[in-house]
């Protein structure tokens, strides 16, 4: 299964990961040949990817094999050199980041990206902002349709944050949160955009074993309750391996396995790749 | 030949912005702040030379000399004082301080030495070159080569020095400079101590070609010398004097040729332009945040 | 953890409350002549003062770009109102509505020029921003100083640099600056206009829009992440702080005889900017409180005006250093709450 897949074009990878229950489905994400170059260096190079519906993908790999970069590529922070990104079917070139976000891509950062200043539930608001249908105007005059926008979308926040166990935060300071809160709640705030694939950038960052338990559970109930699709970057193995269904590896800025969690457990390439050659053949003597 | 003259004076003005545009640039680039209060320091510079000509009869070039150490002591005072308590502030604290402290700069000099208008003599003591029907002013010469002088001297200062090579490295990445054992706070002292000792230089050139010195003299000129800086890119020795020369054509020939009213007008709008259409500059690098 | 104020909409209620209830005050003394001439004088620049601090607020503190060239959209609204009301003084003889009608000319040329100034000016971050905001201000400024424009029965006559061909009566006279014909400026209409002021400014940022401008502040990319249009919001806050600048401008000039370009230079700017800064950013109270007093105490104090920007620049840096400083702010959040605490026992003695 494993193989470079850096000349490979489509109409489908033949090599895609696909839950059971996605196959006939269009898959949310479908991303052929993706590359990108950095005045010269390559930091991403022929990135094929197919997404499922409600799959729940991880990309891992080495520190700077680039995967920050494809989420970046995804959200369209960063326009692509070559390759095509189709979100549901519709290729995403040349939108903004926030036409994407509309469009159903919703990502959290590995660097804690809040709106610190603001509540708890002022930041789940904004993610709902583009569902709140109230005219500048009915805002500036507080109209009773107002009230009625804001009612409702306070109802929803709350419901958005109960679901990650927040709700009794609501009224906090977002910057004064813990650690770990401050990770959910970001999943939280994305999750009010609506999205059809949410991209969780290490998620599991600075948890300790409980709260990754807890999170995994999470985005398993994410996906289930949701029916999105959830795509994560990690270096917590026992977290990618526990809720992944389909596991990327990327080194270098090029994917060398792809597979099933056990597939990618067993591959010698990914074992190397973050090993290093005398590592990998260490490890295959001792197993 | 007008448009001759218009050109070599516009040269000279240039080479005055450049001079007040490397103190922007070198803070900016290494405090990454915009020392809004930087004109102002050339305005003090200014009164200190005309102070020491006129009340304690030094010859001009002793004038020069002494401004210099006050503007020296006067930047570096500033940054301590101001500046270093904001460090890891928000970029619109500094810039609301660095407003503060160009005000306070002009009403202390206001208070000093009063509204009144100062005539400036001139530090230059030979006269004009006449070329033909070209006449070209001592102080044109004068602040032409030694806008020269100090471009070179820079250069080969933060190339060449230890002390400029660490203002490289605190400019590319403090923490890693930091961890490489060196202090950020005396290179930033230092970056503040030679942009304000060449304000000096630039005022009293400036003064000696304007003769008009009043506590508001140093504004406008800086102003229109961070425009130099931006015009040329933010960091770069080359790219600012490209920029402050660019800039003093422009003013002189707009002036010339568009209207005297307006010529300020117009030089604020290429800064707009340049902004828009080339915002890292002529030279400048492009910087991006990380995501 | 710190308790996030949720009561904000309280607090703005009672903000306008205490504003209605002093602004009447003053309203009805100064009408049975209590009032000091010199106090009397200074109601209507106190009223221009408040919104230009609201309107700026709206840009510094809560989109937190820094903007240096008010005082342009001020000018904007001062010589288009006094065109306005030239104009239209034959067809409207009410001097209410003449007002009423300059003040909406006014509004909507800022907000025009506003946006016109918003479009490059906003794509840029930081210090760049100010500063062209800063060269827009001098530019609108010089521009203005070169402007010319007469009446005759005809209709307006503008030229540039020289008026001497213009035919007619001078409206705006280049750097003269511009003669207003009648003074319609009172305390009742800037008190009107204070108030909704306040409360277009206080809904804006209490609605999903001033969420988003915040959001912005916070963290733009994050913003951009979960589908804002940043520039979007961006030119809200700004084209409605240009607006209601443009309403002050008016309600300025229709105070005096005649206005000058050169009135609504930087220092203008910056005054402004120190009552946003001494009221505390994003703070609506803040900044009326600051413009009152900073409006005020020039007149009190005779030969404060030597010192005045002395004190200013002084405030400026003093309230930066201070707030950035762990201790001053550790210090304040005590200091609140032994002073809550204090007013907590003396409530409880009294029951």
């Amino acid at each position: 299964m494993s193989q470079n897949n850096a000349t490979k074009m489509v109409p489908l990878p033949t090599d895609v990961i696909i839950p059971e229950r996605d196959l006939g489905k269009q898959p949310v994400l479908d991303i052929r040949n993706l590359g990108i170059d950095f005045g010269g260096l390559t930091a991403v190079d022929g990135f094929t990817l197919t997404v499922g519906k409600t799959e729940i993908a991880g990309l891992i790999g080495p520190n700077g094999a680039g995967k920050t970069t494809i989420f970046n590529l995804l959200t369209n922070v960063y326009q692509p050199t070559r390759g095509s990104i189709l979100l549901q079917g519709i290729d995403t070139k040349g939108m903004t980041t926030a036409q994407v976000n509309r469009m159903g891509i919703a990502r959290t950062f590995q660097n804690i990206r809040l709106f610190g200043g603001m509540s708890v539930i002022d930041n789940v608001k904004v993610g709902l902002h583009n569902s709140i249908k109230c005219s500048a105007l009915s805002s500036i005059l507080h109209t009773p349709h107002y009230y009625k926008t804001e009612k409702a979308a306070r109802a929803r926040c709350l419901e958005l944050l109960d679901f990650m166990g927040m709700a009794d935060m609501a009224q906090y300071q977002a910057g004064s949160l813990p650690y770990g809160a401050q990770r959910r709640l970001e999943i939280v705030r994305a999750l009010a955009t609506k999205p059809a694939i949410i991209l969780l950038d290490e998620p599991a960052a600075g948890m300790n074993p409980s709260e990754t338990a807890e999170l995994m559970d999470h985005i398993r109930r994410i996906r289930d309750e949701f029916e999105i699709a959830v795509m994560l970057i990690e270096h917590d193995m026992n977290l990618v391996m526990g809720v992944c269904e389909g596991i990327a590896v990327l080194n270098y800025g090029k994917i060398i396995a792809k597979g099933t969690p056990e597939q990618i457990c067993n591959n010698p390439a990914v074992i190397e790749a973050y090993l290093g050659k005398k590592g990998a053949a260490d490890h295959a003597s001792e197993g | 030949m007008a448009f001759l003259s218009n050109f070599i004076n516009g040269l000279s003005l240039g080479s005055i912005y450049a001079i007040i545009a490397l103190g922007y640039t070198m803070v900016y680039g290494i405090a990454k702040m915009l020392n809004f209060a930087h004109g102002d320091v050339i305005m003090v510079g200014a009164y200190v030379s005309f102070v020491s000509i006129y009340s304690l009869g030094t010859p001009p070039i002793l004038a020069l000399l002494i401004s210099m150490c006050v503007c020296t002591v006067l930047g570096v005072v500033i940054e301590r004082l101001a500046y270093r308590p904001l460090r890891s502030a928000a970029s619109l604290a500094v810039l609301i301080t660095a407003i503060g402290v160009s005000y306070l700069l002009q009403n202390v000099a206001l208070l000093i030495w009063t509204s009144n208008t100062k005539v400036f003599p001139s530090i230059v003591s030979f006269g004009s070159l006449h070329i033909g029907s070209l006449t070209i002013t001592g102080e044109t010469i004068v602040s032409i080569i030694t806008c020269v002088v100090i471009m070179i001297g820079l250069t080969l200062f933060t190339t060449k020095a230890k002390t400029g090579k660490a203002m490289r490295a605190v400019s590319e990445n403090r923490q890693a400079a930091e961890l490489m054992g060196i202090s950020v706070n005396k290179t930033i002292s230092v970056t503040f101590a030679i942009g304000s000792a060449l304000a000096a230089v630039a005022g009293v050139l400036y003064c000696s070609m304007y003769p008009v010195l009043v506590p508001t003299t140093g504004s406008i000129p800086g102003i229109k010398a961070f425009t130099a800086a931006v015009l040329g890119g933010i960091g770069s020795i080359p790219g600012t004097l490209v920029g402050g020369l660019l800039l003093g054509i422009i003013e002189i020939f707009s002036r010339a040729y568009i209207s005297q009213d307006l010529s300020d007008a117009i030089v604020f709008a290429v800064l707009i332009i340049i902004l828009l259409v080339k915002p890292n500059g002529l030279l400048g690098k492009k910087v991006t945040e990380k995501v | 953890m710190r308790l996030w104020k949720s009561k904000t909409s309280r607090q703005n209620i009672i903000t306008l409350a205490a504003v209605i209830i002093v602004f009447s005050a003053v309203f009805f003394m100064n009408q049975g002549g209590m009032l000091s001439s010199s106090l009397s004088g200074q109601l209507v620049p106190i009223c221009v003062y408040i919104i230009m601090a609201l309107s700026l607020n709206l840009t510094v503190g809560i989109l937190g770009e820094l903007s240096l060239g008010h005082a342009g959209f001020m000018s904007i609204g001062a010589f288009s109102g006094v065109l306005a009301v030239t104009s239209l003084g034959q067809a409207i003889g009410n001097p209410l509505l003449l007002m009423i009608a300059a003040i909406l000319i006014g509004g909507v040329l800022a907000a025009i020029f506003g946006f016109l100034i918003g479009i490059p000016v906003l794509r840029l971050r930081g210090d760049y921003l100010a500063i062209v905001t800063l060269a827009f201000g001098e530019i609108i400024k010089n521009v203005l100083n070169c402007l010319y424009v007469t009446i005759d029965p005809d209709g307006l006559h503008a030229a540039m640099f020289s008026g001497a061909k213009l035919p007619g009566k001078f409206i705006i006279n280049g750097p003269q600056g511009a003669t207003v014909p009648e003074k319609l400026s009172n305390f009742g209409i800037g008190f009107v206009l204070v108030i909704i002021v306040m409360l277009i400014i206080m809904n804006f940022v209490h609605s999903k829009e001033g969420r988003a401008i915040k959001a912005i502040r916070d963290n733009p990319i994050a913003a951009e992440s979960v589908g804002l249009n940043i520039t979007s919001y961006k030119m809200k806050a700004f084209v409605i702080s240009a607006a209601m600048a443009g309403m002050a401008g008016v309600l300025f000039a229709m105070n005096y005889s005649a206005i000058e370009a050169k009135k609504f230079n930087f220092n203008t700017s910056i005054s402004v900017l120190v009552m946003v800064v001494l009221g505390g950013m994003g703070s609506l109270r803040g900044s009326i409180v600051a413009a009152i007093v900073l409006t005020i105490l020039p007149e009190l104090l005779r030969g404060f005006d030597d010192y005045r920007m002395l004190i200013y620049a002084i405030v400026l840096i003093l309230v930066m250093i201070l707030n950035s400083n762990q201790r001053f702010l550790q210090f304040k959040i005590t200091l609140k709450k032994k002073i809550t605490a204090m007013f907590r026992k003396k409530e409880a003695a009294k029951k």
